[in-house]
C-alpha cells in the first residue's frame, strides 16, 4: 500500500550541509519509525529532484521536500509549494514545483506539497554537517513531528 | 578570425560575451567569447566553475568504503562510479575472475543506469532542442515544454528510466547510495521474483527504446545537411571493447582509432592506460586536456562516448541495436556532435536488449557473490559510463588506506573535442553576426550533444594550473597570478 505522506531529503551527504536533507530523512525513520512501520509515512532520499519523482507521488495525500538552504530564514522555512512551470529548469535537477507540474502533465492533479528548507552554513566537499545546521535539522524535525506525525 | 580560436592575440581589446551557466548539462560551465568590433570570433573557451577535490577527499580512506563514497561525485552517474572503483579495487583484493553471478548483477546494474541516463539525456536534455528548434522561444525549449506539446514521448521518457532505476535498486539494494557491488564481486544477488517483477514492463521498454531510435533517425532525415555540419570536429576515439571487438560497456580493452578511423592500438589492458593517454593542462582551465600519446597532446585529442564507441566496436551482440548501428555507420566516420544522438538512443535500444537477455539468465539468482586471491597494492578500473571511458585507479597500503587515487571522467576525456566542437559553432554561425540568445544556444547545443557532467569532471586539488586575472574598470588587465600544474 502507498503511504499517504511521502518525505522526499534531497542532499548530498558529502557536501556539508548539502547533507541536510538526506540527514532529515535518517532522523525521520529513528523519530517517526511507527509512522514508517505502520504504512503511513514513506522516507526517500536523492541527490536532486529529477523528473521522474513525479511518479514518487502518485496516490500520495502529502509530499514533503525537505532540502538544504542557502541564506533565509533560521532554523528553517515551510511553506506550501504549487505546481509551476519552472521556465529555468536546467542541468539535471528540477525544482519541487516543476516536479509537480511534470505530474500535473503528465499524470493529473498532484498532492499537496509543502517545502522544508532548512538553513544550511557551510557546503564544502567531505565536510559533515556543521553544528548551526545540526540544530536547525533537529528544530525542524520537531516542528515536522507536531504539524505531520 | 583567428585559426585555432583557443587564444586570441589582443584579448583586451575585444568585446567579451560570458555564457554562464551552460543550461542543461551537469554542473557548472562557462564559456567565453571574444569578438571585435566586426563581430569576428578570435577565442573561444569552456571553463569549469565548479572545483570539486574527490581524489584527494578519498586519500586516507580504507578501501572497502570507496565504491560507497564515490557514487557522491556524480548525481547523474553514481553507479558508474560505484561499478568502476570496484572494479579497480577487485585488482586489490586479488579477484581476477568474478563469479558469474557477480559478474550478471554488476551488469545488469550498469546496463540499467546506461538505459536510465540515456532515457534522461535525450528525453529531458536534448530533445527540446531537437523538437523545438535550436532558435525556439527559451521558455519552451525545456522539459516542461516537451511535457506539454508531447505528453506520451515525456512519458516514455520517464517510464524508461524509472525502469532503469527499478533495476538499480534491486542490483545495487536502494535507488541512490546503493553498496551492492563490493569489492571482489557483490553483496546481494537477484532473486527469480525480482526478475520476474523486472521482466514485466520490457515489453514497452523496448518498443519505446525502438520509437526513440526512429524518432532520432526522423530527425535526422528532415535536416541531413545540418545535423551532418553542425560543429563537425575531427579527433580520435577511444573506447572499451569487449571479446571480438564487440560493444561492451562493462569490461574489456583499451582501441583507440584515429580521426580517420584507423586503429592506432587495440587490445591494451586497463592497466596500461598511463602509456596511453596523456593529459595536459591549460592556464585557463581547471579541467585537464587527455590526448593519445601516440599522436601527441596538438593532434591527439579524441571523443569518448557513444558515438566513439558505436564507431570503435565491431559489432553490437544485440540484434535490433546491431542492425541500428550499421545503418549508422553506413556512411563512413561521423565527426558530428549531433551524432552523439543517434548513438545514444541505440546504445538506449542495446541496454534494453542486455537486459532482457540478463533477466533470463538463472545465474543473476546464484549464491556465490565474492572471490578473491592474492592482494595487490594497486588496482585500475575502467568501464564505459553513460558519457563515455571512466578509469578509477587506487593504491592502498598495507593498512588498507588508500594512498593514491586517480580519476578520469568521460567529460574530461572529452574535453579537447568538446572546444573544438563549440568553436567550429562559433566559426560555422556566430563569426560576424549579433550574437543573440538563440545562436548562444547554438553553443550550448554543442555541448549538451557531448552530455558532459561537469560537475565531476574537476578534480584533484592541488595539482592543477591556476590562472587569476585582475582586470580594471576598462576590461584591460591590471595583474595576473599564474600557477603551473604539476
Amino acid at each position: 500500500m502507498t503511504a499517504p505522506t511521502l518525505v522526499i531529503g534531497v542532499g548530498n551527504p558529502s557536501r556539508g550541509d548539502d547533507a541536510l536533507g538526506p540527514a532529515f530523512v535518517d532522523r525521520a525513520a529513528e523519530e517517526l519509525r511507527t509512522f514508517v512501520e505502520g504504512g503511513h509515512l514513506e522516507l526517500l532520499t536523492d541527490f536532486q529532484l529529477q523528473v521522474e519523482h513525479a511518479l514518487d507521488l502518485i496516490g500520495r495525500a502529502r509530499v514533503v521536500f525537505v532540502d538544504a538552504l542557502v541564506g533565509g530564514d533560521a532554523p528553517f522555512v515551510w511553506r506550501r509549494v504549487e505546481p509551476a512551470r519552472d521556465t529555468t529548469v536546467s542541468t539535471h535537477a528540477m525544482s519541487p514545483a516543476a516536479v509537480l507540474d511534470a505530474h500535473r502533465t503528465v499524470l493529473g492533479d498532484p498532492p499537496e506539497a509543502w517545502v522544508l528548507a532548512i538553513r544550511g552554513e557551510r557546503f564544502e566537499l567531505g565536510e559533515g554537517l556543521s553544528g548551526v545546521a545540526a540544530g536547525n535539522l533537529e528544530s525542524a524535525l520537531v516542528f515536522f513531528t507536531a504539524t505531520c506525525g | 578570425m583567428s585559426s585555432s580560436l583557443e587564444k586570441a592575440s589582443a584579448p583586451a581589446q575585444l568585446r567579451r560575451i560570458v555564457i554562464e551557466p551552460v543550461s542543461r548539462v551537469e554542473g557548472h560551465g562557462k564559456v567565453t567569447i571574444l569578438l571585435d568590433d566586426q563581430r569576428r570570433v578570435h577565442q573561444v573557451r569552456l571553463h569549469i566553475v565548479e572545483f570539486r577535490g574527490f581524489e584527494r577527499f578519498i586519500q586516507g580512506r580504507p578501501y572497502w568504503e570507496v565504491p560507497v563514497m564515490v557514487q557522491r561525485l556524480c548525481g547523474i552517474c553514481p553507479v558508474s562510479h560505484h561499478l568502476a572503483a570496484s572494479k579497480a579495487l577487485d585488482g586489490v583484493v586479488g579477484a581476477r575472475t568474478l563469479t558469474p553471478t557477480a559478474e550478471k548483477v554488476r551488469r545488469l546494474m550498469h546496463y540499467g543506469q546506461i538505459l536510465q541516463s540515456h532515457a534522461l539525456h535525450f528525453f529531458h536534455l536534448a530533445s527540446p532542442d531537437l523538437l523545438f528548434g535550436f532558435d525556439s522561444d527559451p521558455a519552451r525549449r525545456n522539459v516542461v515544454g516537451v511535457l506539454a506539446a508531447h505528453p506520451d514521448l515525456a512519458r516514455q521518457g520517464i517510464l524508461l528510466r524509472k525502469f532503469g532505476q527499478e533495476i538499480i535498486c534491486v542490483t545495487a539494494g536502494k535507488r541512490v547510495h546503493g553498496t551492492g557491488s563490493v569489492p571482489g564481486g557483490v553483496n546481494k544477488s537477484v532473486s527469480r521474483a525480482e526478475r520476474d517483477e523486472l521482466r514485466r514492463p520490457l515489453g514497452d521498454v523496448l518498443g519505446w527504446a525502438e520509437g526513440a531510435v526512429q524518432l532520432v533517425t526522423d530527425l535526422y532525415e528532415r535536416d541531413r545537411a545540418r545535423w551532418d555540419r553542425f560543429g563537425a570536429a575531427r579527433a580520435g576515439f577511444l573506447s572499451l571493447v569487449g571479446q571480438g571487438g564487440a560493444l561492451d560497456l562493462y569490461d574489456g580493452v583499451l582501441r583507440a582509432r584515429d580521426q580517420d578511423g584507423n586503429i592506432l592500438f587495440d587490445g591494451v589492458a586497463p592497466e596500461q592506460y598511463q602509456e596511453r593517454i596523456k593529459e595536459n593542462v591549460r592556464s585557463w582551465s581547471y579541467m585537464k586536456f587527455p590526448f593519445l600519446a601516440a599522436l601527441g597532446p596538438e593532434a591527439g585529442s579524441y571523443k569518448v562516448g557513444p558515438l566513439a564507441r558505436l564507431q570503435n566496436c565491431d559489432f553490437i551482440d544485440t540484434p535490433r541495436a546491431e542492425a541500428a548501428r550499421q545503418r549508422f555507420v553506413a556512411g563512413g566516420i561521423i565527426h558530428a556532435p549531433l551524432a552523439y544522438h543517434r548513438a545514444r538512443l541505440i546504445e538506449l535500444l542495446h541496454a534494453a536488449e542486455v537486459i532482457e537477455r540478463l533477466l533470463a539468465d538463472d545465474d543473476l539468482s546464484g549464491d556465490r557473490l565474492v572471490t578473491s586471491g592474492p592482494r595487490a597494492s594497486s588496482g585500475v578500473g575502467i568501464l564505459e559510463a553513460p558519457r563515455g571511458t571512466l578509469i578509477h585507479h587506487y593504491d592502498v597500503a598495507a593498512n588498507d588506506l588508500v594512498t593514491m587515487c586517480n580519476l578520469i571522467v568521460s567529460t574530461t576525456h572529452n574535453n579537447g573535442a568538446m572546444h573544438e566542437a563549440i568553436r567550429e559553432v562559433a566559426r560555422q554561425e556566430l563569426d560576424g553576426r549579433e550574437p543573440t540568445e538563440g545562436l548562444l544556444n547554438h553553443i550550448e547545443v554543442a555541448i549538451r550533444a557531448f552530455d558532459p557532467c561537469l560537475s565531476c569532471a574537476t578534480h584533484a586539488l592541488g595539482k592543477m594550473a591556476l590562472f587569476v586575472e585582475v582586470l580594471d574598470a576598462g576590461g584591460a588587465p591590471v595583474a595576473q597570478l599564474s600557477r603551473s600544474g604539476s
